[in-house]
């Protein structure tokens, strides 16, 4: 009895892994790490040095992965909310975060645009940045929620608009901190070796894990993007859980955003961030959430975005062109399209099928 | 469904903004010029390019306020606009008041041809500054520009200078196609392939300090090893040293690295001051005192050696760059 049992349960094993959604992201990373096991070793080489503060710090390829992958995991949380509940994409984050770093510096400088000294503490800066961000994040969620526009059409007026706003906030002028401390959050923290944006995308996670696990946030969110109608009927208000959505991705905008800016300690309206919600919603995509809206797996969103810079980053390595870095994220793209299609599936779990009489034979053989 | 909506996305993508560059390019042929003039007040009718489009444009916007005054003898009018239509609407208001002289710096280069013939028709004088325009050149008196090429000759001159050791060089390159890249790129491979210098990296980084500070950041995770980092605007320089202070990499005078840029933003010649940076190419924004010089020409009824003028531009060495320097020729705060 129990001889016979033991290979069915395992089967079943094998199959509910594969049918869950964390082995999309997981299958990409591994086959990226795998391919630059193969490549080159050294790539995943990690050593201690000392920045030019005197500060140690580590580096290496892998390090840079979760350095520079922490802004898009951040957005991708985000991202992935609003994908579930609204059942399409904001187009705006990159032009939204222009907006809350101008607002961040705008603060920082005063109207100096490069003072020896912070003139507001940094929380501060950050706080109002996050604010504003909201309400940038409620305005996109609104047009969504209480018009009904479709949310890349809602949210192609900020992608639009954002970056003139982001110029206008500091009257085009490119402030510069020149205060040390406001490095740390894009760098390193003293003392400590670990990127600091990664930290921040680890509270980030938790904070949002903890939301997800003791409210009913996520079952609401998943609820609404199921279906609206039942959700009313059950006594939900599907509008005010979009909007929300769109308010708690502008948070994660600002968090991004401030990070960003602390990277270099300036802005560039028209260059910074450029491309990320193409990137923030391919990671969505890559934790193999459906982009219709419905379920969602936030942990399966996090790794993707990680795996998105994990390809950059490769591609950096081999010295690929990075004006066709895109070209390497379509192929992506297609892939994962591809592969999500019914007609695809239907042909794959056939295969899969005929597959595994022949190993059970084999097996009982 | 889902492809559908990725198909929207990435057509969404296709709009984002193309990323700004500095100035304008080279063209025209020389030939005669024109003459005459009233006495008193010259009018004058500028239009230009929108202010905030970027530092280099303030700086250029300032210049001209700044020599066209009453002052100086001129009854000025400014116009500003980054649409081409616009401009053209603009051109033919100046012509209807009759202006002496229609200064141009265009934001498309076609679509010129029939205003500009009004204007000659009227006998308006059009001198072109910081950008050309497809048009005969018989439509303007003169068009006053940069050498693109010749910033990039004049940078990689002052490498060769430096006579180093070797040259290893990580090459930060502009948005591909636009005239500053292609001038400033092309200096630069001439003479490293002429000289036998090594092109650790060469990869465009598309005006971005982000995407610089990668590039430097995976040179520096392959341990390859580099010592000049030419970068060809100065935000992608301030990306690379931001990965070099990462890693612990002196860079400047003296240093381990030669940082070089382009541009000359306020703030970048004050790196080169404090040694931070080795070298800062410069893209004239100070037309007026040209265009001033071809209006007092016409005025006395001389005529012009030659129809295209470039301006000299400089490049700023870390050893010698002072204050005076910084302030003069600084563009925009900071």
């Amino acid at each position: 009895m129990t001889i016979k049992a033991a290979p069915a349960k395992s089967s079943s094993f094998l199959s509910g892994l594969l049918r869950h959604q964390m082995i999309i992201p997981i299958a990409a990373l591994l086959i990226l790490a795998l391919f630059n096991l193969i490549a080159d070793p050294s790539f995943f080489r990690i050593t201690l040095g000392y920045n030019s503060a005197g500060n140690p710090v580590l580096s290496g390829y892998p390090i840079t992965i979760i350095d520079y992958g922490s802004e898009l995991a951040i957005l991708a949380i985000g991202m992935t909310l609003v994908t579930a509940a609204s059942g399409g994409q904001d187009i705006s984050v990159g032009a939204a975060l222009a907006i809350s770093g101008s607002v961040m510096l705008r603060i920082l400088c005063g109207t100096n645009t490069s003072p020896a000294e912070l003139q507001a503490p940094v929380i501060v800066a950050f706080l109002i940045a996050c604010v504003v961000s909201m309400i940038f994040g409620a305005f996109n969620g609104s047009l969504v929620a209480f018009f009904r526009i479709q949310p890349m059409v809602a949210t192609l007026i900020l992608f639009t608009a954002g970056r003139s706003i982001a110029a206008w906030i500091n009257n085009n002028e490119l402030p510069i901190v020149n205060d040390v401390s406001f490095t740390y959050y894009g760098g390193y923290l003293p003392g400590i070796p670990v990127p600091t944006p990664f930290f921040i995308a680890i509270i980030c996670f938790i904070v949002t894990w903890a939301l997800l696990k003791f409210t009913n946030l996520g079952l609401y969110v998943q609820s609404v993007g199921i279906n609206e109608k039942t959700s009313r009927l059950n006594g939900l208000n599907p509008e005010l859980i979009k909007l929300l959505t769109y308010v708690l991705l502008g948070l994660c905008v600002a968090v991004a955003g401030f990070i960003k800016v602390s990277r270099l300690s300036t802005i560039n309206y028209s260059v910074i961030a450029k491309d990320i919600e193409m990137d923030a919603i391919l990671a969505v995509a890559l934790g193999g959430n459906a982009l219709s809206g419905g379920k969602f797996n936030m942990s399966a969103s996090v790794l993707g975005a990680y795996v998105i810079q994990f390809l950059t980053t490769t591609l950096y390595k081999f010295n690929v062109q990075s004006d066709a870095l895109s070209a390497y994220k379509a192929v992506v793209v297609i892939l994962l399209v591809v592969l999500s299609a019914p007609v695809v599936r239907e042909k794959l779990s056939a295969l899969l099928k005929k597959l595994r009489p022949a190993k059970q034979a084999q097996q009982s053989v | 469904m889902k492809a559908r909506r990725i198909l929207a996305a990435a057509a969404a993508a296709a709009l984002c903004f193309t990323a700004l560059t500095a100035c304008g390019q080279t063209g025209g042929t020389p030939s005669s010029g024109g003459n005459g003039g009233k006495k008193g007040l010259i009018k004058v009718g500028i239009i230009n390019n929108d202010p905030n489009e970027s530092g280099y444009r303030t700086a250029n916007v300032n210049d001209l306020q700044n020599t066209f005054t009453e002052a100086n003898g001129f009854d000025a009018q400014f116009k500003y606009s980054l649409k081409n239509d616009e401009q053209i609407d603009f051109a033919q208001k100046f012509i209807q008041d009759d202006v002496d002289y229609l200064l141009l710096s265009a934001a498309d280069m076609a679509g010129w041809d029939g205003v500009l013939q009004d204007a000659k028709k009227q006998g308006v004088k059009v001198i072109l500054f910081d950008r050309t325009i497809d048009a005969s050149p018989d439509l303007y008196e003169a068009s006053i520009v940069s050498d693109m090429p010749k910033e990039g000759e004049t940078a990689v001159e002052w490498l060769k200078g430096q006579n180093l050791d070797k040259y290893e060089i990580i090459h930060l390159q502009g948005v591909m196609g636009s005239a500053a890249q292609e001038g400033r790129s092309g200096a630069l491979n001439n003479v490293a392939s002429e000289l036998g210098w090594t092109i650790v990296t060469q990869q465009t980084a598309e005006w971005s300090a982000e995407k610089a500070q990668q590039i430097v950041q995976s040179v520096i995770d392959s341990n390859k090893s580099f010592n000049v980092i030419y970068a060809e605007n100065d935000d992608m320089a301030k990306g690379a040293v931001a990965a070099l202070d990462k890693a612990n990499i002196s860079h400047g005078v003296g240093k381990d690295v030669i940082i070089m840029g382009f541009d000359c933003n306020k703030w970048a010649l004050k790196e080169l001051l404090n040694q931070n940076w080795n070298y800062d190419g410069q893209c004239n924004p100070f037309q007026s005192s040209y265009i001033k010089d071809v209006i007092t020409k016409l005025e006395n009824g001389e005529t012009l050696a030659q129809k295209t003028i470039i301006m000299d531009e400089k490049g700023f060495d870390a050893a010698t760059i002072t204050q005076a320097d910084v302030d003069q020729y600084g563009i925009g705060q900071g």
